[in-house]
Parts: C-alpha cells; structure tokens; sequence
C-alpha cells in the first residue's frame, strides 16, 4: 500500500517536472483559451436568465372590452370568465384605474389631457390554469364586448425559448471544443512520449509494468487539463470584470444594480473538472496507442 | 533455470536466425554463447525475457514457458532476469545512482530498503564513489559497470548479457567479467554472449557456440 502509493507520488512529481518544462504550459492556455468561448457563454446566458426571472412567466391573458361597452356588458363577462373551468383568477381593472397606473408614466398625463378623454377600455387580466396560452386567448376573443385578447407573457416565453436555444448552442459548442482539446492533449503526449522513447525502452526492458509507465502521462495530461480549467476561469473572471464596468454604467441609467455575476462555485468547479477530464482522456487515448508501438518484441 | 527445446527463430521477411536449438542451463551456472556476430546470439538471449518470440519450439525459464506468457505477465518475468546490453542503454537525464535505483521504483520497495539496495549494487561494481556523476562523465567500462548494478539490483536469480566487454579495453572487459564471475559464485545463474574466445578459455562454463543460427 506504501508502495503503492509512493508509485503514485513519484508519478506524480514527475508530471509535474515535464509540465513545468516541456510544452505542457503551451497546450494548457489553448485549453483555457478554448474553455473560456463555451464558460463565458454559459455565464452571460446565466445571468440574462436572472435578468428575466424577474418577469412574469404566469399564464395571463389580458382581455380589453370594446370602448363603448356598458360596465354592466363588463359585469357579465366577467360572470362568465370566473365560470370558465380553465381560468384560475381573474381581476377587472376598471378603465379609470388603468388611466391612472398610465398617468403615473411620465408625460403621459399631457397626451391625455390633449385627447380630452380617456381613451382606454375596462379589462380583464386573467391567469389561466392549464399552459396552452392561445386557443383559450382565441376563445376569449370570440365572447360578447371584447374588444381584443392579448397574451401577454408570449414574448416572455419566447425570450425564454431563445435562451434555451442559446444554452443547447453552447453544449453543443462545447462538445466540439471537448473532443478538438482531447486531440490537443493526444498529440502533446504524444510528443512527450516520443521524448522519453529511450526510458520508456529502457523500463519495458527492466520490467516495469505498463500501468507504471502510463501514470506519469495520464497524471501529465490531467494537470494540464486541470489548470487549462483554471486558465479559462480566468479569462472568464477577467472579461467579466471588463464587461461590468460597462453593463454598470448602463443599468445605473434604468436605476438597476444588474451586473454579470461569475460562475456559482458548482458550475466552476464542473468547467474545472470537464477539463481535467478531457486532459486526462486525451493522455488515455494518446498513451494506449503510441506505448504499444513500443514493444521492443 | 533455463532450458531450450527446437527452438526456432525466423523474422517475417523470411530471415532465419536460430534454427532448432536445444540446451539447458542449470541453476547456479555459468555459462557462454560464442560465435561470429550475426550468428544468432542475441536472437538466443532476448528469447529468454521474451523480448522475441520462439517461432516454434519452447522456451522455459524458472518453470514457465516465457514464448507463451500475456503480455502482461512480462514484466514480472523480467524482474527476476538481469539484462546487460552492448549499449548499456543507460539513461543520461539522471545520475548514476537514479539510474540503479529505476527497476526499484516500480517493484514495491520501502524507499529506504530500495535506497540502501541500490547503494550496496554500486559498491559491489566499484562504483559508489560515482553514484551522484552523470552516466556520460563514466569510462565505457563503467558504464557497463553501472549497467550491471541496474541490472542486479533487483537481485534477479538469471543474469544475462550480451557482449558486455565488445567495446571495452582488455583491462575494462577483465573487471566486468570478473564481475559476473562474482555473481556467479554468489549463485546466480550467468550467461554471457561474447566472440572473445580468450575470454571463455579463462573462465570455463558451459560453451554453447553458434554457428548461422545452430548451435554445434
């Protein structure tokens, strides 16, 4: 077990000596590099969604009557709303109201006044239990004195349908870097194993194990995969850093604090051990090719 | 220790090295494999770790037929065999004493326990006043030295060696060989491929002279 162990040391320290020398340093910032497009991506995209968490997403429906309708006609629909099975609360904003909510917004009141009345209708907003949005909008649409139906999170839903599309654009973004670094990290153990030609002879010829000699690579390959991780949370950190001096001076204008957050611990944890993985999976695969060519028999 | 029966050799392409070749090589012995370069000794000694294959017949050593062993039994067969080469393929990235230390770092040794082995192989070729020097600083004779307490470290029960003293002066070959004499006598099983009949007349053993890949 001692034994063992201080195998795995010395494996170890020597794959820390041929990264510090050898071009190991070169492949880690084209994993960092690389790492960085897909990581950066998925952390404006994450905070874009915070951003949008924020917006309703509840299924409502707002529903105007026509202008001229009576509030006895606005009685009665609303009778028939709350008796619809597929509508889980409704509220009526009276038109006076919704004249004030408007005039709240600056410079609204003297279009108003310029209009000499108020040229909005009573309405219904209406959050629906079951998620199909359009067909019961359609159907509202077809009810006595309404005027016209809008769904009004549509566009809510649709910000977030792009987002999803966004995020799968990323995975699969980094699945195809993913397998590009596992063929970086190939061919530099590759070169590093054609360096030590001579020793890897010269331990096959005195009975060194194959594990043996593989660990010293596979711990090569997991290093530089780790710290091109660590390279590509930097350049992640580092343009966000960039990026918030500007977004700041932006949403300061609308009076928000949003700003890019970096990665939750998890998620820079997971970029860190993906790459450590593809680094290692390259050393694999480089290793149990080029060490069989080997074979002094 | 290690015995041969119609043991054939031929490499693709259709050269033939050894051609039904039967010996035995008792426990304890030493012995030489003479003959004009080309002649099939090597062929006949990187059978024995199976660093080559038989073509047909057998080849034991200890009780195992080695031209049979997986791959991923050789390793264990070669620990307990000492291999000395014409080019002592020494590692010149590290000193003297790394160098004898290697066959330990991976057969299981306490540091301690490896480190003391590796010292008492240097002192036994005479080397231990060297141990910190780069193998490249050494005379051709004692890096053949060095080679040997490599190859011994281990302390394997077959010690072989492929014309250790071909690039050495007459005094340089007297010390290596009187090396392996050494060895011998403490039991180990020795055999030797050399073309230098002097050197075989000195020391007697068990002579198996080939001859275009027959032994005669």
């Amino acid at each position: 077990m001692i034994g063992w162990l201080h195998q795995h040391r010395r494996a170890l320290g020597s794959a820390f000596v041929r990264f510090a020398r050898s071009a190991g340093l070169l492949s880690t910032l084209v994993i960092g590099v690389a790492l960085a497009l897909p990581a950066g991506g998925y952390t404006l995209l994450e905070g874009l969604r915070g951003l949008s968490a924020r917006l309703s997403f509840a299924p409502q429906i707002s529903v105007f009557l026509r202008p001229e309708a009576k509030r006895a006609e606005a009685d009665a629909l609303g009778n028939l709303l709350r008796a619809d099975r597929r509508i889980d609360r409704v509220r009526f904003v009276p038109r006076e109201e919704a004249l004030k909510e408007l005039s709240a917004v600056q410079g609204v009141p003297e279009v108003i006044a310029a209009l000499g009345r108020n040229p909005l209708p009573d309405a219904f907003v209406v959050t629906v239990k079951e998620d199909a949005l359009e067909p019961i909008a359609a159907d509202l649409g077809r009810l006595p004195a309404v005027g016209h139906v809008q769904a009004d999170t549509v566009w809510a839903r649709r910000l977030a349908a792009l987002a999803g599309i966004g995020r799968l654009a990323l995975w699969l973004l980094a699945a195809l870097l993913g397998v590009g670094l596992v063929a970086v990290i190939f061919n530099t153990i590759r070169l590093q194993v054609l360096t030590q030609r001579e020793e890897i002879e010269v331990l096959k010829l005195i009975g060194a194990t194959d594990a043996f000699i593989r660990r010293p690579f596979y711990y090569l390959g997991l290093l530089q995969g780790l710290a091109g991780g660590v390279v590509a949370l930097g350049i992640v950190g580092a343009g966000l850093a960039l990026l918030n001096r500007e977004v700041r001076t932006l949403s300061e204008s609308y009076g928000s604090g949003f700003h890019f957050a970096f990665l939750p611990p998890g998620d820079a944890f997971a970029i860190v051990a993906f790459a450590a993985l593809i680094g290692w999976l390259g050393a694999y695969l480089s290793v149990a090719k080029h060490l069989r060519e080997m074979d002094p028999d | 220790m290690v015995s041969f029966s119609a043991v054939a050799k031929r490499y693709p392409g259709g050269q033939t090295a050894l051609h039904d070749v039967s010996f035995a090589l008792q426990s304890g012995e030493l012995a030489f494999i003479t003959g004009r370069s080309g002649a099939g000794k090597s062929t006949l000694l990187k059978l024995i770790p199976a660093i080559e294959r038989p073509t047909s017949g057998s080849v034991i050593v200890n009780g195992q037929n080695v031209g049979a062993l997986k791959r991923s039994a050789l390793p264990y067969l070669r620990r307990n065999v000492g291999l000395v080469f014409q080019d002592q393929k020494l590692l010149y990235d590290r000193s003297v004493y790394e160098n004898v230390m290697l066959p330990l770092t991976f057969s299981g040794q306490a540091p301690r326990e490896a480190a003391r082995r590796a010292r008492a192989a240097l002192d036994k070729v005479g080397l231990l006043a060297r141990e910190r020097s780069n193998p490249i600083q050494l005379s051709g004779g004692e890096q053949q030295r060095v080679a040997i307490a490599r190859a011994v470290v281990n302390r394997p029960a077959l010690l072989l060696a492929d014309e250790p003293t071909a690039n050495l002066d007459a005094e340089s070959a007297a010390r290596v060989i009187e090396i392996f004499v050494a060895f011998n006598q403490v039991g180990v099983t020795v055999l030797i491929a050399t073309h230098d009949q002097a050197l075989v007349e000195r020391f007697g053993g068990q002579i198996l002279h080939l001859e275009d890949g027959r032994l005669q």
